[in-house]
């Protein structure tokens, strides 16, 4: 009988036991996750407040403000701040649109077909991605320069650099491509497909995911090019983009005029990139967990 | 050192294992410069025997081929259009045509002003009608580089054209003799989105990296040994020239200085060198460790709201870095909102030196970087873990494992696994992080011993923002800077090869078959 009683009230304790450390650890990891939420928020938090704060411009030890307006967004309007937001706008739309084709054609062709050049292309690639970038600004911008696509004209030249070498970036969507079953195109091939009615008919209509990361990477990258942008510029605002003008308004001899105007041009810029970004985190995901995993 | 029997290898501990790898590697390491050597050897020896062949190939085509093939030699394309190919043999007449045209107006010149880079530099006369000094501009140093490589890849593409086109010839021959027919200019066509598509579709997208990667790389590698900078730019003011491997020696001679701005740029290459390796290390396994975490404190079951924390995180992915850095960064300073906190709060009575002092400016540089970095390991490492059969879980729990040692059993290897490349991906990404610490502190603070002709150095530089300072700063040492890029060059390649030797056994022991 004891055997018995024994038998019953174990698994019933042991339940409970498991039930209650579960609560605790799950209420550990929400207090966790609680705080790291408010880490993470407060930077974007503080920005938003700062950027409605108008009774000073310079930076406070306080994040509340003690008065609130939109001046800080009507004098941006004054500054060459909406010449800078086209340029971006302007060359992160551009870049998108080249820039996906370019790179899709590049890691189609080196999922899909066998050559002899390939695998020789495939190490020349990551051994010239081994040299710092950085380096070929020097003679890129000399070269623009000649060619009239530097300072107040940057935007093309801008273009021209980002999407040139963009045929670099090819391995996330060539791990995608990977994946696709290469029974399929043999199928169509043996039905007397090209291979580009292949590419048009079969490859593309399944490759969604992958071409929306593409546009939306590639359009993110203007956004926050920095050294480029600033080299090709070359110290004339017009020419700026976002990052570069925004930049020098946090300069020793400017951050106390411009700094709640930086706080509002960041938000400006930061809330429509944000918001087509999370409408398209999926695909985002989906993308980046393929292409770490691929190595 | 002691080698291992498979049997004695076997017994060793995890970490001896590892300990074992890479010991054995460096020990390995005269045989493999030994083989490297040897690799050379036969590289070059390879080399020669297929030129010979080809040269043999190319005599004995000449030898036996038809008129139509003998005048093809002189006039590429010539085969082509007397067999009735005419779109393929009018591409390469015109490719010779313009070849040949660029060499006399152009390419020529070019290529004879390389070896000097220029005599004449830009001269001062007095002119009666403007009565003042005129400056005439003659030779550009940078355009005869530039151009000058330009002419040697056009050269190498000709000398390749010229080849396939020899080769056209005897295979149309070779096809003709045997009774059939060769392909029509609509074929060829047709054959550009058929079975030759990957050369329509590489065509773009080649042409923008040579021009725009390959070109520049090695025009730069090469002003490592000009002594092209802000007073040498070769048009404006004064020419460059070749000065053979002085910059390296500079570069690279040991000197450590004792007063301001002394200190030799080989000793200052070596501190920046070994901050970027510290910085490299923390950057990439805080990140992955503690982005692991939070992924799998978000993953386990009984958590709600999944999706709210991992949108939060991702807040920092979507929001351009400038925005994100730039504010922090100023959150961060004497007079930001940081310290203003702990002073309202009376934790402090003065403002830490965040950004001040050396070791507080490191430190604090790798856990903004947390900030940035764990959303982008949380999103990785979430589709990875899914994807661990749960069943070696179940199993472990019925052998009574707790929670770290399934970790460190189960989820940690499978984990190292499957992201060990993005791992070394995500080391030499780190080296080379420019946002992170421009943006953040611009290198600062100053390391006043530092060399001064290099560019302010700072304690939280990286060598890549170290560079940009070089190229920008007053001086723009452009020579310098390629040296420095070409060392980090050596830096990443190397570290990559160590770990692609080292990584594959880690993996094969990890087998989970």
């Amino acid at each position: 009988m004891s055997q018995a009683k024994l038998l019953d009230n174990k698994p019933a304790r042991h339940h409970m036991g498991l039930r209650t450390s579960r609560l605790i650890g799950n209420s550990a990891i929400y207090a966790f996750l609680i705080i790291i939420s408010i880490i993470w928020l407060i930077p974007f938090v503080c920005i938003v407040l700062q950027s409605f704060r108008v009774e000073n411009t310079h930076q406070v030890g306080y994040i509340i403000p003690k008065k609130w307006g939109f001046d800080n967004y009507v004098n941006l309007f004054q500054t060459d701040f909406p010449r800078w937001y086209m340029n971006t706008f302007i060359s992160a739309l551009v870049t998108a649109a080249l820039q996906t084709v370019i790179v899709l054609c590049m890691s189609y062709t080196l999922s899909r077909f066998r050559f002899k050049l390939r695998k020789p292309l495939m190490r020349l690639m990551l051994i010239l991605g081994m040299f710092p970038g950085m380096l070929t600004m020097i003679i890129l911008y000399r070269v623009l320069k000649d060619l009239g696509m530097t300072q107040a004209n940057s935007v093309p030249g801008l273009i021209l650099v980002y999407v040139a070498s963009s045929g670099m970036g090819y391995y996330v969507s060539k791990g995608f491509f990977d994946t696709i079953p290469k029974s399929l195109d043999e199928a169509a091939r043996v039905d007397g497909a090209t291979r580009f009615q292949v590419l048009k008919k079969i490859i593309l209509p399944l490759s969604k995911p992958i071409v929306i990361y593409t546009i939306l990477t590639a359009f993110m990258g203007p956004w926050g090019d920095f050294v480029f942008a600033r080299y090709i510029a070359f110290g004339t605002s017009a020419g700026m983009n976002v990052a570069v003008g925004l930049y020098n308004w946090l300069n020793k001899d400017q951050i106390s005029k411009c700094y709640t105007m930086f706080c509002a041009g960041g938000v400006l810029v930061a809330v429509p990139v944000t918001v087509l970004f999370m409408c398209l985190q999926r695909y985002y995901v989906e993308g980046v967990t393929g292409g770490a995993v691929k190595g | 050192m002691k080698q291992y029997t498979d049997l004695e290898y076997l017994k060793l501990s995890r970490g001896q294992k590892l300990l074992y790898k890479i010991a054995s590697f460096f020990c390995s390491i005269p045989q493999k410069i030994k083989g490297l050597f040897v690799g050379l050897w036969n590289l070059i020896k390879n080399a020669g025997k297929a030129i010979g062949s080809e040269a043999a190939d190319i005599w004995t085509t000449f030898r036996d081929g038809d008129w139509k093939t003998k005048l093809s030699f002189f006039i590429m394309g010539f085969g082509n259009l007397a067999r009735g190919q005419i779109l393929r043999g009018l591409l390469f007449l015109l490719f010779e045509v313009v070849f040949i045209g660029y060499m006399v107006i152009a390419g020529g010149y070019w290529l004879s002003m390389l070896p000097s880079l220029g005599k004449v530099g830009p001269t001062e006369e007095y002119n009666l009608i403007y009565d003042a000094y005129v400056t005439t501009y003659n030779d550009n140093s940078f355009k005869i580089l530039l151009y000058g490589v330009l002419t040697i890849f056009f050269i190498i593409a000709f000398i390749y054209t010229w080849r396939v086109n020899v080769k056209q010839n005897k295979m149309a021959e070779k096809i003709l003799k045997s009774g059939k027919q060769l392909r029509s200019g609509k074929e060829d066509l047709r054959s550009l989105v058929d079975d030759q598509f990957h050369k329509t579709l590489l065509a773009l997208p080649l042409t923008g990296i040579i021009v725009f990667t390959v070109l520049p790389i090695v025009f730069m590698i090469l002003v490592a040994f000009t002594n092209y900078d802000g007073t040498h730019d070769g048009y404006y003011n004064n020419l460059f020239t070749w000065v053979g491997l002085d910059n390296f020696n500079t570069m690279l001679s040991w000197k450590v200085g004792t007063g301001a701005g002394t200190q030799s740029y080989a000793a200052t290459f070596g501190e920046v060198l070994s901050w970027t390796l510290i910085w490299a290390f923390f950057a990439t396994f805080t990140n992955y460790f503690l982005g692991m975490f939070v992924a799998m404190a978000i993953n386990k079951r009984g958590i709600n709201l999944k999706k709210l924390w991992r949108t939060i995180l991702v807040l920092t992915i979507a929001i351009p870095q400038f925005i994100s850095l730039l504010y922090v960064s100023k959150m961060f300073a004497k007079n930001g909102i940081v310290n203003g906190f702990l002073m309202s709060m009376g934790w402090i009575d003065q403002a830490l030196p965040f950004w001040e002092d050396p070791t507080w400016a490191r430190i604090t540089v790798i856990l903004i970087n947390i900030w940035i970095g764990i959303p982008y390991l949380m999103l990785i490492t979430t589709g990875i873990l899914m994807n661990i059969p749960q069943d070696l879980y179940e199993s472990a729990r019925i052998d009574g494992a707790n929670a770290w040692q399934q970790y460190t059993k189960i989820t940690l290897p499978y984990m190292l696994f499957v992201t060990g490349p993005y791992l070394l991906t995500s080391f030499t990404g780190n080296m080379n992080n420019f946002n992170v610490i421009y943006l953040l502190t611009g290198g600062a603070p100053t390391n006043p011993a530092a060399s001064s002709a290099a560019g302010t150095v700072g304690y939280t530089d990286l060598l890549i923002t170290w560079l940009f300072k070089i190229t920008t700063g007053a001086e723009s040492q452009y020579y310098l800077a390629s040296v420095v890029g070409i060392l980090v060059f050596i830096v990443v390649a190397l570290i990559s090869l160590v770990v692609y030797n080292v990584l594959p056994s880690i993996k094969n022991e990890e087998d989970f078959q």
